[in-house]
């Protein structure tokens, strides 16, 4: 028998990769936007703003982490618009009576997204260290840049298999802006990623704690050497995010898997 | 030589309504046939079954053997298909679509890329290879297409109104490279078409209409079966005329698709005497050789263009 599953996988992956490249407008959405949020926010607190409970650091600072988690999402979120293009374009089509296991498209769509993510991170990391505009108190260790990584690796994974999900089903992208702007966004503000989880009020505390993405943020904080300010423990946060990974990336399987009745 | 498509008694509802019934049909290997009927026929739904994104509500298909309900997986590797809009990536250049498509089929390497390379000669996009497919006309679009859904050799190639948008050179083109694909290869294409003049060349047609397999046949021999001629008249009333050619002639006159429609062994003899009889009320007369209009007509009980909603 032929491989069904990486060979294909991997092809799906590289074509993710250089359409990412070839589109330019892509880089502008999913890196630019979330760097502009980061110096508005950090810039427009500034000296006025300290989290409750947060030990003293810049509000560039505190929202670094957020903004990383930023563009894990806006990634993700432009990998599953491209679900949606490939479909209505015909592209998807001629992939679905391919030989192809379903596990290679949502993993094609899936590693393609957290690597994509994972470069953009590496980058404005690097352009954060060389304006010194974080990591005033030195960078992370080995393991924490291990910790860090493998936070934006699952958490991207995560995210891009919910996404991929509800892609799936959708045609137009206008549908998807709901799921987009109902689901997605509010995970991201809900994730300590603006305010930590101390002085919010009890149901955003409640809503905090059920999103998966406030443990990814929390493992990346932890891994960036940052307070989780009141957050889950560093165990806590790393064995949500892996849960959080492998669930929707099955529920993503299985939602691609499921055949047709009707037109 | 064992069918490369099999299908028995395959049908298909959308609710309460039947858009496949009872379709039972045998493609041999080397076969272009043309699938042909009006739209919402039933065409889309048969290939949505057979290329297994969709399962049948009843009935059995078989492709080179496999069963599409059950192995779906091994009828992939055996089916190509071109979809009505071409499913190539246009941000990828044709080369790159002709090697990620290899790779979803489990091809990779110097084998691969050398198939690449003899399929870009075989249909001609050798100088186009290093272009963005959203550079290329409708035309070489399409055939970067094609040849993309051959290049696994499969032996059952299914193409669904591959001819949307082509221009006629276009499409007389695509039927050539169809017929060389054929030639070299043995595979077999099962064409979905609403066009009569794509199916009058293909070696078989098989007529579908209002999801039921009306014809199947060379096209020559179910033309013949029609016989004679075909007499069309065009009318301001053209109810009104056939009732009064019935009567005064005694003869066979139905009003299809606007027009007054009459088959004879020799139609043009009629055209005098009801040119005479009704000189006011006949606006043009034709007489023609029937063709699978004709044909369609005679099966289906109505015109083509009268649409699928009845």
């Amino acid at each position: 028998m032929r491989d069904q599953t990486w060979l294909p996988a991997f092809s799906l992956w590289q074509r993710e990769m250089v359409r990412f490249v070839r589109q330019r407008s892509r880089v502008t959405g999913s890196l630019l936007t979330p760097v502009l949020f980061w110096l508005l926010f950090g810039a427009g607190y500034g000296g006025s703003f300290r989290p409750a409970g947060a030990p003293e650091s810049s509000s560039f600072e505190y929202f670094l982490p957020g903004t990383v988690v930023l563009i894990v999402l806006f990634t993700a979120i432009f990998a599953n618009i491209s679900i949606i293009e490939d479909r209505r374009e015909g592209f998807l089509q001629g992939v679905l009576v391919a030989p192809v296991s379903r596990l290679a498209i949502v993993m094609g769509k899936v590693l393609g997204g957290a690597t994509l993510a994972i470069l953009q991170a590496v980058l404005f990391l690097a352009v954060a260290v060389a304006t010194r505009s974080a990591f005033s108190g030195g960078g992370p260790g080995p393991a924490g840049a291990l910790e860090a990584a493998a936070a934006l690796v699952l958490l991207s994974m995560g995210i891009t298999a919910l996404g991929f999900v509800f892609a799936w089903r959708v045609d137009s992208v206008q549908a998807f802006h709901g799921v987009m702007n109902l689901l997605l966004m509010p995970m991201w503000a809900l994730s300590g990623a603006l305010f930590p989880a101390a002085g919010a009020a009890p149901p955003i505390r409640v809503l905090m704690a059920i999103n998966p993405t406030t443990y990814g943020l929390a493992m990346l904080r932890h891994g960036l050497g940052r307070d989780a300010t009141g957050g889950p423990a560093p165990a806590l946060a790393a064995a949500v995010t892996v849960g959080f990974a492998v669930l929707a990336v099955t529920a993503a399987v299985l939602v691609a898997s499921k055949r047709r009745k009707t037109a | 030589m064992s069918a490369v498509l099999e299908t028995r008694g395959l049908g298909h509802d959308y609710g309460s309504r039947k858009a496949l019934d009872d379709v039972s049909l045998t493609l041999a290997p080397g076969e272009i046939v043309a699938l042909l009927g009006p739209n919402g026929g039933g065409k889309s739904t048969l290939f949505r079954i057979l290329s297994t994104v969709m399962d049948a509500s009843r009935g059995e298909a078989t492709i080179a053997g496999h069963d599409v309900r059950r192995a779906p997986a091994d009828v992939r590797q055996a089916l190509g298909v071109t979809f009505q809009a071409p499913s190539l990536d246009r941000k990828l250049t044709v080369r790159e679509n002709l090697i990620h498509q290899g790779h979803l089929y489990g091809l990779r390497g110097p084998d691969l890329a050398k198939r690449v390379q003899v399929m870009l000669e075989a249909f001609g996009l050798t100088d186009r290879a290093g272009d963005y497919v959203e550079t290329l006309s409708g035309g070489l679009a399409r055939r970067a297409d094609v040849a993309k859904s051959v290049l696994h050799r499969p032996r059952l190639l299914l193409l669904d109104e591959p001819s949307t948008g082509l221009d006629p050179a276009a499409r007389r083109d695509l039927l050539r490279l169809l017929q060389r694909t054929r030639d070299e290869s043995g595979t077999t294409c099962f064409l979905a078409t609403h066009l009569f003049e794509e199916a009058e060349v293909c070696d078989r047609v098989a007529i579908l209409d209002r999801g039921r397999l009306v014809a199947l046949g060379r096209p020559a021999d179910l033309v013949r079966e029609v016989g004679g001629e075909v007499v069309k008249l065009t009318s301001d009333d053209p109810e009104g005329l056939a009732v009064a050619i019935r009567e005064r002639f005694a003869m066979e006159a139905v009003v299809a698709d606007g027009e007054v429609r009459m088959e004879r062994e020799d139609g043009a003899a009629l055209l005098t005497p009801l040119l005479a009889a009704f000189p006011d009320r006949i606006l043009s007369a034709t007489v023609a050789r029937p063709g699978l209009s004709d044909v369609f007509f005679r099966r289906a009980g109505r015109a083509f263009e009268e649409g699928s909603d009845a």
